[in-house]
């Protein structure tokens, strides 16, 4: 194997991390929605940081690793159609999933307030924080984008 | 590697689609699952949460990863009599095979570790289910970077 294609499998790799953390972020957003006391809550933080480590690692690997592959290889071009749809796509997907950690981290924060003021039985609030429509709907768009880089990956339109 | 991906015809590209989102959905499934197994410390809703994670969001992508994989290997003719096999395309075979059946049988340890965790009698079941996930997982990277780098 070149060093291209190892590259190559990089990319892939942290394609299947990023898209890997999306797929573990989902079932927390539906299981989180059941959710209404504080231990209940917290007892999530652990999936979360593997989620986050799968989405960092993986958005993080996609496009350094995407970049040096326009760049390198003679057949594709940064300036490529397809390739800068990919960029600008990466971009809105990385904000999108930002305002959603944004999103669920009301719920979390929430939590560890009522944890530390010793109020551990269910609460209403903690329950609509969790059940956030503004964070299901950014959650879907994320999700939209990146579905949306993986056809532009794969169909290569204008190339 | 390169000028193959540039020349792929176009009719190849809905079968690979189906195949790497059924991947992608597979390796998340099991990343959600393995991690929710680990990290339960015992609380049931995290442990169901793993299982059910295995079974409805693992298999269903294994189901995709699978279909696909068949439809775009006859589309390349890997599947006509005679053809080569590449090493590449081996180690993707084995496995998705060896894998979906350890999947299986990670499924029905957990469906019986899960029925176990209702009456009470302990979580040994789901560890090993735990176990294959995280096997699984690794093996599943290694056809990922099998396929994507194509090695031989």
């Amino acid at each position: 194997m070149s060093f291209d294609d190892w590259a190559l499998a990089v990319h892939v790799l942290s394609a299947f991390a990023y898209v890997g953390g999306i797929v573990l972020f989902w079932v927390l957003v539906v299981a989180v929605r059941r959710v209404d006391t504080p231990e209940g809550t917290l007892r999530m933080a652990p999936i979360v940081k593997v989620g986050n480590a799968a989405v960092g690692v993986g958005a993080t690997g996609t496009i350094v690793v995407g970049i040096y592959l326009a760049f390198a290889l003679d057949s594709y071009a940064i300036w490529n159609g397809w390739i800068i749809a990919a960029l600008v796509l990466w971009a809105i997907s990385a904000e999108f999933g930002r305002r959603t950690g944004a999103a669920y981290m009301q719920g979390m924060d929430k939590a560890t307030e009522l944890d530390a003021a010793g109020e551990g039985g269910a609460n209403a609030e903690l329950l609509a924080l969790n059940r956030t429509s503004a964070g299901l709907v950014l959650h879907a768009l994320t999700s939209l984008t990146v579905l949306l880089i993986l056809i532009d990956m794969i169909f290569k339109p204008g190339a | 590697m390169t000028i193959l991906a540039t020349i792929r015809p176009h009719s190849w590209d809905f079968p690979l689609f189906l195949h790497v989102l059924g991947a992608m959905i597979l390796v998340g499934g099991l990343l959600t699952g393995a991690s929710s197994l680990a990290l339960a410390r015992g609380d049931v809703r995290y442990l169901r949460l793993g299982y059910f994670s295995l079974l409805a969001v693992a298999l269903p992508g294994w189901i995709l990863m699978r279909i696909g994989a068949e439809w775009i290997a006859s589309k390349e003719g890997w599947t006509a009599k005679g053809a080569p096999t590449p090493t590449w395309l081996g180690i993707g075979f084995v496995l998705a095979d060896a894998g979906g059946l350890i999947l299986l049988v990670s499924l029905v340890a957990g469906g019986i570790g899960v029925r176990r965790l209702r009456a009470h009698k302990g979580t040994g079941l789901l560890k090993a289910t735990l176990v294959l996930s995280i096997a699984l997982l690794a093996a599943y990277i290694v056809a990922v970077w099998a396929m994507a780098g194509k090695p031989n």
